[in-house]
């Protein structure tokens, strides 16, 4: 039975765990509200660019002279991986899962003859991947640091892929992140980046407005080169926005149960120590009256 | 009869209602958005989107660069960078105008993608400028 000294040392130190966990909790809690806020309010702007897109895209797929970051090399013998996590841990499962489904992906297009590099968005990603395929990171950008991402960031993510694409590094580039479903639970994602046709067409499975035929200047090809790259810095920037809401929402659900776990076990150490405290007493108590009665 | 104009920037909807006629600033030419336009979409160049009500002007933004879809009822503006004329600074303007054109100047002709992207820039520094002027 440890002395009531210990005991107390560690109930006073649990306590100030969940002081912790309690802190990060509301923390968590103000800045998913914001998140939240900034993720709804790039929404319009991703869904008109989609529908744009898809309407540029339907017309563009047959024509043999359609931009590559459209229709692909016509390879798939390389792949990018761009994986979005957090720069901060102590967010449950958030930051694991999305490396346990990028290490899966790329085990399984290894297993393929393929080849697969690796952009890391966030701090946490890049490490975890790091210790496995750290020959295979092309590239990382942490927000580490900063308080709110700014759609400038975004865009120079997309001309770096854009570049390394031109450069013919790559030949299909997917984005893995967390999508934010609710407070409780993020949805590891993956969409197609790199050709971009391979999502038009998934768009289009959904019911869309009749379509319309659209004058386009100044012609297709030149308004593609314009819009692609914009609708991949586009879908990074809002798979980050999703992300960083997921992650205050995964870390708020972490640490609530953090405190409560906490709460347990303040209770049962204190059950602990007042049982001992009490037998201390009664066995000093025993002594007293043997003592008396020896007398 | 008016057209809904909307007005998206990547981080939020700026501006959302009616409007008599908009002039935009497509990579073409500028472009007078009536109602009952045919459906048309366009890259924008920089400079300068005006909103008219009736025979006036009501709000001036100037535009960096983006995209715009037009149909009969609706134009909406996916903005790249997008500034009220109004909040415009003419030095700072002429500065990026300056710098716009040293860039433009060493860029190699041949380089089709980084040539055009500069003179984009250039574009849009210029019309940032004549933004400025004409506030």
């Amino acid at each position: 039975m440890p002395s009531l000294k210990t005991l107390r040392n560690r109930i006073n130190s649990v306590k100030s765990t969940q002081k912790i966990t309690k802190a990060m909790k509301m923390v968590a809690a103000a800045k998913l509200r914001r998140a939240q806020a900034q993720a709804e309010a790039a929404r319009p702007y991703a869904n008109r660019m989609a529908e744009m897109m898809s309407a540029l895209a339907a017309g563009a797929a047959d024509n043999p002279n359609a931009p590559a970051l459209l229709v692909g090399t016509g390879k798939t013998q390389t792949h990018l991986i761009v994986a979005v996590t957090a720069d901060r841990g102590l967010a449950g499962a958030f930051n694991s899962s999305i490396g346990r489904y990028v290490r899966s992906r790329i085990r399984a297009l290894e297993a393929e003859g393929k080849t697969v590099k690796i952009f890391a968005i966030g701090r946490k990603g890049r490490d975890y991947l790091k210790r496995e395929f750290a020959s295979q990171i092309h590239g990382d950008v942490s927000f580490a640091g900063k308080k709110s991402v700014e759609f400038k960031a975004a865009e120079e993510i997309a001309e770096q892929i854009v570049a390394a694409f031109r450069a013919g590094e790559f030949d299909v580039c997917t984005l893995v992140y967390n999508r934010f479903a609710s407070v409780i639970s993020q949805i590891v994602t993956e969409s197609r980046l790199i050709p971009a046709s391979a999502q038009a067409a998934a768009n289009e499975n959904a019911p869309v407005a009749a379509p319309v035929e659209y004058e386009v200047e100044p012609d297709d090809g030149t308004l593609l080169e314009r819009l692609l790259p914009r609708n991949l810095a586009v879908q990074i920037y809002s798979a980050i926005l999703e992300s960083a809401a997921g992650e205050h929402g995964a870390r708020m659900t972490a640490m609530d149960n953090a405190s409560r776990n906490a709460g347990d076990m303040i209770n049962r150490l204190t059950q602990i120590y007042n049982r001992s405290r009490q037998a201390n007493i009664t066995k000093e108590l025993i002594e007293i009256i043997s003592g008396a009665e020896a007398v | 009869m008016a057209t809904n104009l909307e007005i998206i920037s990547p981080e939020r909807r700026l501006l959302a209602k009616p409007a008599d006629m908009v002039v935009i600033p497509g990579t073409e030419g500028d472009l007078g958005i009536l109602p009952d336009h045919a459906p048309l979409i366009t890259s924008l160049r920089g400079g300068t989107i005006e909103i008219y009500q009736g025979q006036t002007v009501t709000d001036r933004f100037y535009v960096s660069g983006g995209f715009a879809e037009v149909t009969g009822t609706r134009c909406t503006i996916l903005a790249d960078d997008i500034i009220n004329v109004a909040d415009l600074d003419p030095a700072q303007a002429q500065a990026d105008l300056d710098m716009a054109q040293a860039v433009y100047d060493q860029t190699d002709i041949n380089d089709e993608t980084a040539y055009r992207i500069a003179s984009d820039r250039l574009i849009a520094a210029e019309g940032k400028l004549y933004a400025t002027s004409h506030k």
